[in-house]
This record gives structure tokens, sequence and C-alpha cells, in this order.
């Protein structure tokens, strides 16, 4: 059962094959064995699952099933859930209930999703490694002495080794992308407004976004007709019709442009990674696509820029924290600003605080016009160049990640850990949408192939990822890590 | 001996009548208990944002209009970054590069019925803190945030400004913008209006500004005056005794009437503004602004005007009956009602205002109504009842004796008696009374006659209990003593 996609467990619902709450206890049975090995989860939520299991199955037998009734999934742990933590992977919010759901939860609900809990992630959202958590890294099924990715990395290892078929994850920088293609599934950032950001803990307001990670296209164009939409809640949601994502998968791929960006085919790409991309654009030319070369030359100055804004956003997003209404508080403080200085320097882990302090350097009297300015003017350049781009061709494609997963501990330095996400930043720069699909392997470790679409076209871009599957068995792959229960 | 000249400039924090708040749905009503009116948004807790309310953005464009103000197409929110346990996000969402309201300028009114102009710099919606509570916890601090998210318009103006009096006319003259828009219940009590304002002086034909010390929160008319006066006369001591004034932030004591620096810490404050990401920029196109401007009600330079050239009535009259809109509305009530415009300024502005005072009431919480008032207003332009009687039925109206000044005329038989049949025979009685002093009468000359006339008219009256029109016993009597 855990191999399966969301559809075939949709339909083997619908066929009553099984019931919501045998296949909801199956998979939290699954995470009880496994993922004491993998560290997916900070918490599991047995009781409401079940509860929620049963009322799907209450509802079916009722003739009124929702889109995602019963099926089991499990949410980053950076969406609000009312009841239950939300920790955001930090000290900070170990003791944080949040009272109310987030947008994308509560849609998910309504459409009778059942989340069986919240997964691991780098410390608010801040890490390409899933090291950075207050809840200690997470290991990737493929080889458990290898990283899963970050900053989702929880929600990719929680599907790739078949806890649960679909996860929900949020990308500021690649945190879908990079860990969809270390953990050999697929992950989708949507355009920047396409799902609201209420309830969604704030790292970078500007380049955040939730998004869907699955086994395949289909699955993540199911969640996400489900989570995108205008959000009255959030200002930067845009009130634009939700295409039927499932219905526009079947879409042929002759005469489609691809284009493959010259940097990202440079230095500093694994060759083993190179090839396996290059072989996925072979396969998509012998279903009749065209490929050519393309440029997006401000690409070398994306990382600069990203480590900016991101980091100046952050130090004022991050500033609520400060011991007064909720989250963690100092012992016995001395007075306002000793409550202050050791409730941050207590809660916040070493990443965070360096982004704080880059952020608040950045935004300060002096630096602003030569970072933050600048910044923002490069940002506009970088969007242009997509622009340009889509003028040519129809998508872009190129690797997601420069190297397959890594070593846990490998990376000692952040400059070198910040390059991981080179090709995957300038994206969120430019709000535009980007899959990260299974395109093969390197040694024992997947490959992940990226395909970029113009603003909103998420429905060419699950149409293109969905015909690569269709026509390859990459993401069908499972790890050897948790066969033994099949 | 050196002359001085005070700079005044006042920044001034308009709480907006909206319902909810700026950015949440939570209601901004006053002295609810503490945090019960602030959500998820106020509270400022993980994951949550901000959405703009549209009022407060209206309210803000209708006062931009009636200052004269430019009303950018584009402006801008930004963030206010700074820790304070009262500011729940640790910042304070503000507008600073881009403010919704650009250079405008209000009118202002002195006392001798003069007016001038003062330039406004432009003004921005922001939101309001919480609120610290020091006392009643023990050495702890309390935070009430339902204040958290309210709306505020800060309207800065240029250093205009020459006196204290000139400062209070500029509040004043806000003061009564808000409210005519109804933008703000200007209620100063309750911190609806408040207001920092940075004096400075310098020698009286010098250009450049002296050093300026910000005065934080002063929230009366007449603490504003009397802030002013003690920083003025401080500061200029200082400098006449070799000293220099540093720029600060002082507080208020309105116990003491004095001004006193507040501690700063040693850094000045960064604040590292920047473009909130979570709103986006506010776009007005003009028809939004033509259409926000149809909205507007007459506002008190266009009343003032009107007042004078439309109803005849003095400038001075016309500035005190337009400087607040529920004076001005009561005013035309009254107007409406008895048909005559220099009677009702006469009545509000007189027997009305002195009660007001007296009780130390606004005229909104008037005893008597408008249509009380035009009524009794009538009745002595008809003849009805005199001009002295008239003060006794005002009197009885206050004291809630009856509902109209008819009834009370009734009541209390104070019709003037305008039948001359009935005043001759008084006056027969009174003249066949007096043979004495009707002999000197008409022994004596025109001039004497005049002041003579006095006491029969007096004897006619206390026959008729003051009912009697005095103007026709005045002219009757005449008649009789200089006929013989």
């Amino acid at each position: 059962m855990h191999d399966k996609t969301l559809t075939e467990l949709a339909a083997g619902l619908q066929a009553g094959e099984f019931s919501s709450r045998e296949l909801c206890q199956s998979a939290l049975d699954r995470i009880q064995r496994l993922d004491g090995d993998l560290n997916s989860f900070i918490s599991v939520t047995t009781e409401q699952a079940l509860a929620d299991a049963d009322a799907a199955d209450q509802a079916r037998a009722a003739g009124d099933a929702a889109a995602l009734a019963g099926l089991p999934l499990a949410l980053k742990d950076i969406f609000c859930t009312q009841g239950v933590r939300t920790s955001c992977g930090s000290k900070m919010l170990d003791s944080f209930v949040a009272p109310y759901d987030a947008t994308v939860v509560e849609k998910i609900r309504q459409a009778g999703g059942v989340s069986l809990g919240k997964t691991n992630m780098d410390e608010f959202a801040m890490g390409s490694s899933n090291e950075n958590s207050f809840y200690g890294p997470v290991k990737n099924p493929w080889d458990l002495s290898a990283v899963p990715g970050g900053s989702s990395g929880g929600s990719a290892a929680a599907v790739a080794a078949g806890l649960v078929p679909a996860a929900l994850g949020t990308d500021t920088g690649g945190s879908i992308r990079q860990p969809a293609a270390f953990c050999g599934i697929t992950g989708l950032k949507p355009t920047y407004g396409r799902v609201s950001r209420y309830g969604m803990v704030a790292y970078a307001s500007s380049l955040d976004q939730g998004g869907p990670m699955a086994r395949t296209a289909a699955d993540c164009a199911l969640l996400l007709e489900t989570i995108a939409g205008h959000d009255v809640r959030d200002s930067t949601s845009v009130a634009r019709v939700v295409p039927d994502y499932s219905a526009e998968l079947d879409t042929s791929l002759a005469g489609l442009k691809i284009g493959l960006p010259k940097e990202y085919f440079g230095d500093g790409l694994d060759p083993e990674v190179e090839t396996a991309v290059r072989e996925a654009i072979k396969v998509y030319e012998s279903l009749g696509a065209k490929v050519c070369e393309v440029s997006l030359p401000h690409t070398h100055l994306a990382i600069p820029a990203y480590y900016v804004i991101a980091p100046a956003e952050a130090s004022s997003n991050l500033s609520r924290y400060d011991g007064v209404r909720f989250g963690h508080r100092c012992e016995d403080p001395t007075d306002l600003e000793d409550l202050y200085k050791r409730t941050r320097a207590e809660g916040f882990g070493e990443e965070v605080k360096r982004r704080i302090l880059i952020g608040t350097h950045t935004l300060s009297e002096g630096f602003f016009d030569a970072y933050y300015l600048k910044a923002q003017q490069v940002r506009r350049l970088i969007r242009q160049d997509f622009l340009d781009a889509f003028d040519e061709v129809d998508v872009l494609m190129g690797p997601t990640a420069p190297t397959p997963a890594f070593d846990l501990g490998a990376q000692k330095d952040p400059v070198s850990m910040y390059l991981q996400d080179i090709y995957t930043i300038a994206v969120n720069l430019a709000g535009i949408p980007g899959i990260s699909v299974p395109a093969g392997f390197a040694g024992n470790r997947p490959v992940g192939l990226q395909v970029l679409a113009p603003h909103f076209a998420e429905a060419q871009l699950l149409g293109v990822a969905h015909q690569f599957q269709q026509a390859t068995d990459w993401h069908l792959k499972r790890p050897a890590f948790g066969k033994e229960m099949a | 001996m050196m002359q001085w000249e005070t700079v005044i400039g006042l920044e001034v924090h308009v709480q907006l009548a909206t319902q909810s708040k700026i950015f949440s749905g939570a209601s901004t009503a006053f002295g609810a208990e503490p945090n019960t009116q602030a959500c998820a948004v106020d509270l400022g807790m993980p994951g949550v944002l901000p959405v703009l309310n549209e009022n407060a953005v209206a309210m803000a464009v209708k006062f931009g209009l009636a200052v004269d103000a430019e009303i950018p197409e584009t402006s801008l929110f930004e963030r206010k970054n700074y820790f304070y346990p009262d500011l729940p996000k640790g910042y304070q969402t503000s507008q600073m590069a881009q403010p919704i309201v650009g250079p405008g300028k209000v009118e202002i009114t002195l006392d001798d019925g003069s007016t001038r102009s003062v330039r406004i710099h432009h003004a921005h919606l922001e939101e309001d803190a919480g609120k610290s509570l020091h006392e009643d916890y023990h050495g702890m601090t309390g935070i009430d945030l339902n204040r958290a998210g309210t709306p505020l318009l800060e309207i800065v103006s240029e250093p205009d400004m020459r006196s204290a009096k000139e400062a209070v006319a500029y509040i004043k003259a806000l003061h009564a913008i808000v409210t005519y828009l109804g933008i703000s219940d200007g209620n100063m009590a309750e911190g609806s209006m408040r207001c920092d304002v940075n004096v400075s002086v310098r020698p009286k034909g010098q250009a450049a500004f002296g050093t300026r010390a910000e005065i934080k929160n002063v929230n009366s008319f007449r603490f504003v005056e009397k802030a002013i006066a003690f920083e003025v006369e401080r500061q200029i001591e200082l400098i006449e005794d070799g000293g220099q004034v540093v720029q600060e932030t002082r507080l208020f004591d309105p116990e003491r009437d004095e001004t006193r620096g507040m501690r700063t810490k040693e850094e000045a404050n960064d604040y590292r503004y920047f473009p909130c990401p979570d709103l986006l920029p506010v776009t007005l196109d003009g028809a939004y602004v033509d259409h926000q401007r149809a909205l507007m009600p007459e506002l008190p330079s266009e009343k003032r005007h009107r007042f004078e050239n439309q109803l005849g009535l003095s400038a001075y009259d016309a500035g005190v009956l337009a400087s607040s809109r529920a004076m001005a509305e009561y005013f035309e009530a009254v107007k409406d009602v008895c048909g005559d415009a220099k009677q009702a300024a006469n009545w509000v502005q007189g027997e009305l205002s002195a009660n007001l005072n007296r009780e130390n009431l606004e005229i909104g919480d008037s005893p008597v109504t408008a249509e009380q008032l035009g009524g009794l207003i009538q009745r002595v332009m008809d003849d009805t009842i005199s001009g002295k009687a008239a003060k006794q039925v005002f009197q009885a109206l206050w004291d809630g004796e009856a509902d109209s000044a008819d009834a009370i005329i009734e009541a209390r038989g104070l019709k003037q008696v305008t039948d001359t049949g009935a005043i001759e025979g008084m006056i027969d009685q009174v003249i066949a009374d007096s043979p004495v002093q009707v002999a000197q009468y008409r022994e004596a000359d025109e001039a004497k006659r005049g002041k003579m006339i006095g006491y029969f008219v007096g004897q006619v009256m206390k026959a008729s209990r003051g009912t009697a029109n005095p103007q026709q016993v005045n002219s009757l009597l005449k008649q009789k003593l200089d006929q013989a």
C-alpha cells in the first residue's frame, strides 16, 4: 500500500479495497517502525488522524467524498495547525500550539485529506540539508548517511520512504525542489501568489511559497488544485482562476520548445548529475520537443541578491519571537533587555542567528542602499532574464541541484551550503513556478530534473512533467529502506 | 535685550473611526477588557498576515482632499523595526517614503478672527501599538493589545507656527476637519488625537532654525499651550545663560506644567525601514479620488464662508459657529426652524453657549434641542413674548419643564398682551392713579419727557404682570400723555 500514489490510493478507497482507517493505520504503523531511523516527523498526530480517517470513511459511505477524502499526507511543520504544535523546527516554537489553521491546511481538511503529522525541517526554513533543525537532522531513505536536502527535508524523506504518499512543503529558495531531487520524488514550487501564505510561518515573505511534494506530477496536480487560489487573508495571493490541473496533464509534447540555460550547465555541476539530466532531455526530444540553448545572464547574481533580500525580510519577520506572548522565554529575566537577549540567544539556532544578523545589517542606515536596494534592482534583472527567455521557449530545463545528496555533516561552510541552491534560488526571485522530477541516479542517490515555466503556467509545467513520467520509470523507483515492510 | 521667535511644528496622530483595525478584523471600540479585542493578527502570531482596511484608506484620502493635498497614485507601507513589549510583531507597519497624503495646507483662525495658512508636509497611515501597564502588576508590566492595530493617520505639519496660540488654533482646525469628515471622533481624552510638538527658538530675524525639542504625547488643547509656553521659556533661559538646546524627546507633565527630558539610549534609533512584503502598494486612480471627494460633507472653511456671505453673519460669528460640525449643525437647525440666521446665531452663541459653558457640556449634550430653541425664537420674532420673557422660557426649557416654548409660555401666562384695548385700559388706570406724575410730565419739555415716560411704562408693565408688549405700551402712553 505504501508504494502507491495518491491517485491510486484514491481509486482503492473509492473501490472499497480498503478503508481510510486501514490505510492511515498502516501508514502510522510504518511511521512508528521506520521513522526512528529517518527522523522525518516532528509530531505524529495519531488520534486526530484516525478520527479524521473515520470521518472520511463515513462521508464516503454517505456518498459525500471530497477530492482527497481519507487520503493520508503530512504537513511541513511550518504550517499552523490548530491545537497541534507548530515548531518550525525551532526551539523557539517548541511549545507553540497554533490557535488556528493555515489556509492550505483548512483547504486540505475541507477536501477530506488526513494529516498524519508535522514533518521535520531546517529551522524557520533556513537551510539546504535539514541539518539546522532543533529536532535533529533527517536522513535520506536512499542512503542513511546522506542528507535529504532542505528545508522541506522531512516531507521529502517521508514521501520517499513511503511513510505518506504526499506532503506539503514550502520553497523560499529551493526548499521543495532540492529535497525532492535528493529524495527522488516530485516537488512543485508554484508561482508566487498562487497558494495562500496565511498560516505559513514567514521566513522571507516575498519569496515563500507553499507547494506539493509527492511521487508523481499527477499527484502534485491533485494537491495543487486543492490548495491553490486567492485568499482574502493574504493580500499577495492572486485572484486568478485555478485550472483543473489534473484534467490538463495529457498534453502533447510535440513542438514544445525547451530552453537549456547555459548557466545551469557550467562549473560546479556534478558530471553524473549532468549526464542524467541530458538523458532526460533526450527523452523529451524523442517525444517531439525541440531543444535549444538560452542564456539567463544574471544567474551569477541570484545567490548574492537572495542572501540580502531573504535575510532582510527574515530579520523583521523573526522579531516577533521576543518571549513576550508565545514560544520560548528565558528563565528569570532581570529586565527587558535581558529577556530579549537571552530568549533569542537560547531560542534560535546558529543559521537563524546568522541570517538575522545579516538582514539587520543590510537594512541598517548607511547600508540599505548599497545592499537592499541594489539587491532589489538585481532581482528585477533576474526576473527579466526569465521573461526574455520565455519569449523564445515554452519551458526551461536543467538540473535541480548541482550535486546529488551529500553526506550528513559534509558541508561545513555556510557559503558552500548556500551554493546548493544555485539553480533554484533565481526562480523564487523571479516568482515563476518550478518543478523537480526524478530523472535517474548518481551512484545510489537520486537526481532531479528541474522544469521552469512562466508565471501561472503550472498546468503546462505539470503536463510536461507528467508526460516524462509516462515515458520513464524513475519516479517509480523505491529505496531499499523500509522494503522489508512491504 | 534679545528678541526671540518661537518655531513650532506638529505631528498629530488621529485615530480613525473605522469599525475594525487597519490590518485585521478585530473591533476598535474603546474601553473593552484588556486583550479581548486582539485577534491572532494583532497578537503577531506566527504565520498571520495583514489585510489593509479599505475604510482607513478612504478616510485618509478624504483628509487629504480636505487640506488641498496631493493624493499620490501610489503609496507604500513599510515596516519600522524596533523591539518593545507592546509592539507585537517587533515592527510597526507605517508609511515613510511614499505616504498616502502629500503636501497640503490648513487654514487656521486666531482669536482675533484673522486667518493664516499652515502647510502640511504629508500625512501617512500606520497602526497603533498596544499599551504597557506599569501599575498593579507588582514590579511586572502588563500588556494590553486591544489598541494594537488601531488605524492612525499621522499628520505632519511644516514648522510654520510661531506661537502656542497658533499651534492650538492649528490643532483645533485639524480637529474640526476630522470630526466634520467623520473620520475620527476627535476625543482627545480617549487618545483619539495625540500630538507630538516640535519646539525651537531663534533670535528674531535669523533665518536658520534653532535646535528643537520634541514633546511627546500632549493630549489636550490646554496642555499643548502650556507645554509650549514652558518649553519656550526653558529654551530661551538656557540659551541666555550660555547653554545650548539639545535635540531630544521630552515629556509634558500636566501636574507640574513642565516638560522633562526622557532618558534616551546613547545610540540613535535605526528603525531599518523597508517596504512591507506582505502588503501590496496602494494604487488610487483619479476615479477613486473623485468618488471620495463626492462623498465629502461641507468643510469648516466652506461653511464659514457660506455663513458669512450667504447668511450675513459677521466673520467672528461665522467662525465660531463653523468651528465644530455639531455646533454648525445645531445652529443651522435652529435657523431653519425660526427662519432668521442672525437671531439663531445670537441665541446659540449667547444664552445657549453660556449655559453649556456653565455646566461644562458639549453642544451634543444640550438639554435644549435645536427645534425647541428655534420655536422659542419664533415666539420672540412674532411678538408673542418679550425678550425678557424669552430668557425665562429658555431657562425653563433647559430645566426640562416642558417640551416646547409654547407649552411654557402657556403654562406661565407669558404671552404678551398686544390687544390695544386691553393695554389702553391699563394705561388709563395708571394715568388716573398718578395725577402728580402726569402733571409733572405735561409741564416738562420734550427732552425731560423722554426720561419721565419710563415711570409710566414700568407701572403699566407691572399692572400687566410683564405681558404687555413694551413697544405698544410706549407708543400708546406717549399718545395719551401728550394729547392733553
